[in-house]
């Protein structure tokens, strides 16, 4: 049998477009898990949220679910704010962070996921755009534009954001706050609150992820759980909170899940992400990317 | 109190319970008291690890599938097997997978064992479903003898009475654990792991004690389930409920003692049974999620901290 290069090099594309959804996907847990510290479990299930409203935007409005989730980006970015309040007052302030505050999260996870259960059942919903149907061709190469958007729409998010953390006062302040608060506190400014905004901005985030995940695949209110171990993967493995390291990671992630899908079928891909999770835990917990 | 007068009064209970149980003259109490008893044992199992050292578990899903899975294999393989050994089986398999797990994960910091746990959950689901020799996808059936082997009664009541028993072991052990140089230990890893580690404490070989013996008794809580709903597929054996439910009932209940979580199974347990009757399964699994939020920021202590001052 010869090896099948076509079917290889096109595992490797999609796994490159996939990657850049991932880290659409994982950036907002880079921002709360890596920077903050706060080990948002739920974050899954508010992209899942963001895909619903996607969802109703385009069936109910007609909108581009990418048009419909730059709409309701404040009121994620809100919704974030406000989760970070109630998790400040009653956990961090009482040095209880670590039992209880994991609970909170899952309780979040789990509140979010019923209610989507109760409203809209577990049917698939998808969304309809004219563009999603077309895939561009260069010689065997397939880009179906249902990958590249997302591609796009993250990599610009991404970029962005890095920008932002790079270049403004909030920015470096948001990068420093997990390092040193009191330092922080002497540049004065006030570290609940750029902590606040900074998990407002992670949240916030999951709108746009939620948008590209329902271009991506059809969407259920349970799938968020099967993201949980990718996010958390790519994260650890990309050294925390260094957005082109967790990049590297998701892209890495992405054609590795798309390799084994194409070759042993798309039912194990789940595992692969846990294997890497693992792998990275046991063998270097600070991230390929990271420094040691 | 002494162990041993505990584990009497333990036993004692139980045979009330059962006795209870078989009072109310309907098969359908012997249903549901098994779940609740179920409950019982998943809650306890996860407060040796989650409410003694400190060591959140989101995976119990996965240990309680395991164990019903362990049993499937040994019901096609071996049917002539007593369920009490198919019990012990999952439980092996279940603490091994433990085992596993938190030598992996258990030397770094806390977080990152969760969030291995929960990953888990959806490998161990991958595998399964893949694993066409228990059913994959499709789920399993599994026939249900109609007599209790050792007793004149319905098979439901030797479940129960089975679930009984394991509900009274996983309760007198984690109360033993309690008042042990064991207990002290755990409580020393929750309280400050650096300070127990630089005294000598052995705090990697405590955490994976107490990570087996929780992942065990889940196992081996799950075991029994395929005889208990004869058909048993991965994303009804893998619900986040268990998960969610193990998590919420020592949190409410408290989990600094034998009591909270068998406190907050019996309350929790019945009050979804009731709920599941009367309105829906899914608005039951709804009041669960909101009571965990709810308990974690207002009574971070759970009911026994009320009577506790």
């Amino acid at each position: 049998m010869d090896f099948p290069l076509d079917l290889l090099v096109n595992a490797l594309v999609s796994g490159l477009l996939l990657g850049g959804f991932y880290a659409a996907v994982t950036i907002g847990v880079s921002i709360s898990f890596g920077m903050l510290d706060i080990v948002n479990i739920a974050h899954p299930a508010f992209i899942i949220l963001g895909s619903y409203i996607a969802y109703i935007a385009n069936s109910v409005l007609g909108l581009d679910p990418i048009v419909a989730s730059i709409l309701v980006l404040p009121g994620f970015y809100l919704l974030g704010m406000a989760i970070y309040h109630v998790y400040d007052v009653s956990f961090e302030r009482r040095g209880d962070a670590s039992m209880r505050g994991l609970a909170f999260f899952f309780g979040l996870l789990f509140i979010t996921e019923v209610t989507l259960v109760l409203v809209f059942g577990v049917d698939y919903r998808l969304v309809e755009a004219r563009y999603l149907g077309t895939t561009l061709h260069f010689g065997f190469i397939d880009l179906p534009m249902r990958l590249v958007v997302p591609f796009l729409v993250s990599i610009v998010m991404l970029v962005g954001l890095q920008l932002f953390m790079a270049r403004t006062f909030i920015g470096r302040a948001i990068q420093a706050v997990a390092q040193d608060p009191l330092a922080l506190r002497l540049m004065a400014a006030n570290p609940s609150q750029i902590k606040r905004i900074a998990f407002g901005m992670s949240i916030a985030t999951a709108s746009i992820a939620g948008a590209v995940l329902i271009i991506i695949q059809p969407v259920e209110p349970s799938i968020g759980r099967e993201y949980i171990g990718r996010v958390f993967a790519i994260c650890v493995m990309g050294g925390l909170g260094s957005f082109p390291g967790m990049l590297a990671a998701a892209v890495l992630l992405g054609v590795v899940e798309s390799i084994t899908s194409t070759f042993f079928g798309p039912s194990w891909s789940p595992a692969v992400a846990f294997g890497f999770l693992l792998l990275t835990l046991a063998v270097r917990p600070s991230g390929i990317f990271g420094r040691a | 109190m002494r162990n041993w007068s505990f584990v009497s009064v333990l036993v004692l209970v139980a045979f009330a319970t059962f006795f209870g149980t078989k009072m109310v003259g309907n098969s359908y109490a012997f249903f549901a008291g098994y779940v609740v008893l179920q409950y019982v044992v998943l809650a306890t199992a996860w407060n040796i690890l989650g409410g003694y050292t400190g060591y959140v578990n989101f995976g119990t899903a996965a240990f309680f599938a395991l164990g019903a899975y362990s049993t499937v294999v040994l019901h096609k393989t071996l049917p002539e097997l007593p369920l009490p050994l198919m019990i012990a089986v999952g439980g092996v398999v279940s603490g091994a997978v433990g085992l596993g797990t938190g030598y992996l994960t258990l030397r770094l910091r806390g977080t990152f064992f969760s969030i291995a746990t929960l990953a888990m959950a959806v490998v161990m689901q991958t595998l399964i479903t893949n694993w066409s020799f228990v059913g994959g996808a499709r789920g399993v059936y599994v026939i249900r003898p109609d007599e209790s082997p050792i007793f004149d009664g319905d098979y439901i009541e030797y479940l129960f009475l089975l679930m009984l028993a394991l509900s009274v072991i996983a309760v007198a052990v984690a109360r033993a654990i309690e008042h042990s140089r064991l207990g002290y230990g755990f409580a020393a890893i929750r309280d400050d792991e650096l300070a127990a580690e630089a005294s000598g404490v052995p705090t990697l070989r405590l955490k994976l004690i107490a990570t087996a013996l929780s992942g065990g008794f889940m196992g081996m809580a799950g075991a029994p389930l395929p005889y208990y709903v004869t058909y048993l597929d991965p994303s009804s054996g893998f619900s986040l409920s268990y998960a969610v439910n193990t998590i919420a009932m020592p949190l409410i209940g408290g989990t600094s003692s034998w009591l909270g979580p068998v406190l907050g199974a019996v309350l929790l347990g019945t009050l979804q049974q009731a709920a599941t009757v009367t309105i829906s399964s899914a608005l039951s699994l709804l009041i669960v999620g909101v009571l965990l939020v709810v308990f974690v920021i207002v009574a971070p202590k759970g009911i026994i901290g009320w009577f506790r001052r």
